[in-house]
């Protein structure tokens, strides 16, 4: 098992290092320089700001440079955000981000876990359709639809809670709902086909004959069974919650890390467009491993071999 | 003295898309302690249906229509679904067909054994443990204590076998109904399943209903043999009466059909046609339009169960004193004599 786990992270490893590579080399094939707007600036003064950023070296020399700090953990200073090292605005940022990615996380799959349950249980009555269909609603309306319906019903029209900023919890719950409806259906749907299929599966019968009770058969025997497809979706779909929405975030005006890397992008900032892809980039494979290694946990027959004598 | 598990005029219908499906109708038989009674029949002729209506766990739509299954005098009929999760494991219980698929995969086989323990006999963890390692040790599963911890997949298809088998032991049941448990397993494990089961029977006096359409199965672990055909029995006797003195064309045709050791180059017996559509059902013997010997009234009015000897029974207008003096065809006559000859079990020593 610990063999297992030190040769992903040394996978991992490699990954990260790929991926920085590549978008180091794309991010300075990108047209414009983080001097762009900095009309005021005499020709001279670009150079001297320039050559202290070490902005004129050939890119594999800046490339070297980078990849020499990251390794030492500097993720280098940010040219347009005060001069903050960039990982103090990642770890500034990312907050928000984690905290909602989080919340609706939870709230979606737990819903929709329930959801599914529901209309598996009742298949093919009123409460099997309803279900159906707030999957289906909550898979295709884009999540800034509800966010802007949301913000008209619960804070314009009924006033309960505020528009949009930040601070108190009251300030996450509307953006955690409208992150929350798309985990919500997709965890709704798998859980509703899986455990129909499992409820007529052979070993339920066995259980029947057992004499096991309708909740036993669901909670004990079933539901365990139907959510291990579920484990898979849920990775990658906890990443994209957890590293933020850029489009919720700019709606609710969150100052989240989706936000923080659209303006990076805009303004040729490197060193945090940098930062910001290779912490999506290891949070990425961070859960992706996490997952994984919850399989074993969840479904016996795929734990690893060495994991258990 | 009243029999243990009385089964009178069951019928099991399933609501379907395009109507009724009359899967058993009218079935009646009883078992005592410590009997087997084997119900053989070809595929779709209400065998497992009627297991299954017996632990009333028919699947989707169907339902018992009429009828009565008495256990030591209770009807089950009447039973509500609490009631009957309380009698499923601990008085009735069942070996399923496919032993692959009928352990849960996310759970270890110790707890899979406890759960009936501790739900019917009220048994805590550590009882339950003893009493399912002790179990895993009777159906012969060697290194219990480590089993016990292992999941179902870490388990070849007999052994699965053997610990569904200890499941449905776990409460000494009164009844064990067996749906084709070999059926699933190549024939060395077939054999020792069946051995095992011959075996726990004597230790534990449960009464075995044992579903099968294998004739050898039959001939090795059986005391009587309900044979059915388009949900009815129409022939029951003893395994003697069967093998001996079949009386119904339809029991003809299977023993015709069974390949025997000496049966080398001659070509299998097969029953021409394909069983009746239980949507409308046929007037008359179910059977007629598929019996060489059938008669004229067989298509206008079923027969009645005609007594043989005091334990044996035949639905078949043959047996009227009016009937034509028939013979069964050569091949099954011989097989009758080889069946005489060789003491007929052929499984046993």
């Amino acid at each position: 098992m610990t063999r297992y786990i030190l040769r992903r992270l040394w996978y991992m490893f490699i990954t990260l290092f790929i991926i920085a590579t590549v978008s180091f080399f794309l991010m300075k094939m990108l047209p414009g320089s983080p001097l762009n707007a900095e009309d005021k600036l005499s020709e001279s003064q670009k150079q001297i700001v320039l050559e202290k950023y070490g902005l004129n070296d050939p890119v594999p020399v800046q490339y070297a440079k980078y990849m020499g700090g990251l390794v030492k953990g500097d993720l280098g200073i940010s040219f347009a955000f005060d001069n903050t090292p960039v990982t103090d605005i990642l770890v500034d940022r990312i907050g928000p981000s984690a905290l909602l990615g989080f919340q609706a996380l939870v709230v979606g799959t737990l819903l929709g876990i329930l959801l599914g349950l529901t209309a598996s249980i009742f298949r093919n009555g009123p409460l099997d359709y309803t279900s159906t269909t707030i999957a289906v609603l909550g898979t295709s309306i884009p999540s800034f639809v509800f966010a802007g319906l949301l913000q008209y019903v619960f804070a314009v029209k009924l006033g309960l809670l505020p528009v949009a900023l930040w601070g108190e919890f009251k300030h996450t719950i509307l953006p955690t709902i409208a992150l929350a409806i798309h985990p919500m259906a997709t965890a709704a749907r798998f859980t509703r086909t899986e455990m129909v299929e499992v409820l007529h599966s052979n070993y339920i019968t066995t259980a029947r004959a057992k004499g096991v009770t309708e909740s036993g058969i669901i909670w004990k025997h079933g539901l365990r069974n139907a959510l291990i497809p579920l484990v898979t979706v849920i990775g990658p779909m906890a990443v994209s919650l957890m590293t933020g929405s850029m489009v919720i975030e700019q709606i609710f005006a969150i100052p989240g890390i989706g936000e923080q890397f659209v303006t990076s992008v805009m303004v040729n900032d490197y060193p945090t467009i940098m930062g910001t892809t290779l912490m999506f980039a290891f949070l990425f494979v961070a859960i992706i491993l996490v997952i994984d290694l919850l399989y074993g946990l969840i479904d016996p027959r795929i734990r690893l071999a060495g994991g258990s004598k | 003295m009243s029999k243990l598990l009385e089964v009178k005029d069951l019928k099991v219908s399933f609501d379907t898309y395009n109507g009724e499906v009359q899967a058993v109708r009218g079935v009646s038989f009883d078992l005592d302690k410590g009997e087997t009674l084997a119900i053989v029949g070809e595929s779709g002729s209400g065998k497992s249906v009627t297991s299954m209506a017996l632990m009333k766990l028919l699947a989707g739509q169907g339902f018992i229509k009429e009828g009565q299954v008495l256990l030591e005098g209770v009807d089950l009929v009447k039973k509500s679904e609490k009631e009957m999760q309380k009698i499923r494991g601990k008085d009735i219980s069942m070996v399923f067909q496919d032993p692959m698929t009928s352990l849960n995969p996310t759970m270890k086989i110790g707890n899979q054994i406890m759960e009936g323990l501790i739900k019917h006999q009220n048994m805590n963890r550590e009882n339950a443990k003893k009493r399912a390692i002790e179990l895993l040790n009777q159906v012969g599963i060697p290194q219990p204590e480590v089993r016990m911890n292992q999941y179902p997949h870490q388990f070849s298809g007999g052994m699965r076998q053997r610990v569904v088998i200890a499941i449905a032991l776990a409460c000494n049941p009164k009844v064990l109904i067996a749906d084709e448990p070999t059926t699933a397993l190549d024939v060395t494990i077939q054999a020792q399943i069946l051995e095992l089961m011959k075996e726990i029977q004597k230790e534990v006096d449960s009464a075995i209903i044992f579903i099968t359409h294998d004739l050898g199965v039959v001939a090795n672990v059986a005391d009587k043999v309900a044979v059915m055909y388009a949900g009815k029995i129409i022939e029951m006797g003893t395994v003697d009466d069967i093998f001996y003195n079949p009386k119904h064309p339809y029991t003809w045709g299977l023993l015709g059909s069974m390949p025997t050791p000496d049966s080398t180059d001659e070509e299998l017996y097969a029953i021409p046609g394909t069983p009746p559509n239980m949507l409308k059902p046929p007037v008359g013997d179910a059977f007629a339009p598929r019996n060489e010997f059938a008669l004229e009234i067989d298509t206008v009015m079923e027969p009645p169960m005609f007594k043989v000897s005091d334990t044996h029974y035949a639905a078949t207008w043959l047996l009227h004193p009016d009937a034509p003096n028939i013979e069964p065809p050569e091949t099954v006559k011989q097989r009758m004599q080889g069946f005489a000859n060789t003491g007929r079990k052929d499984g046993d020593k």
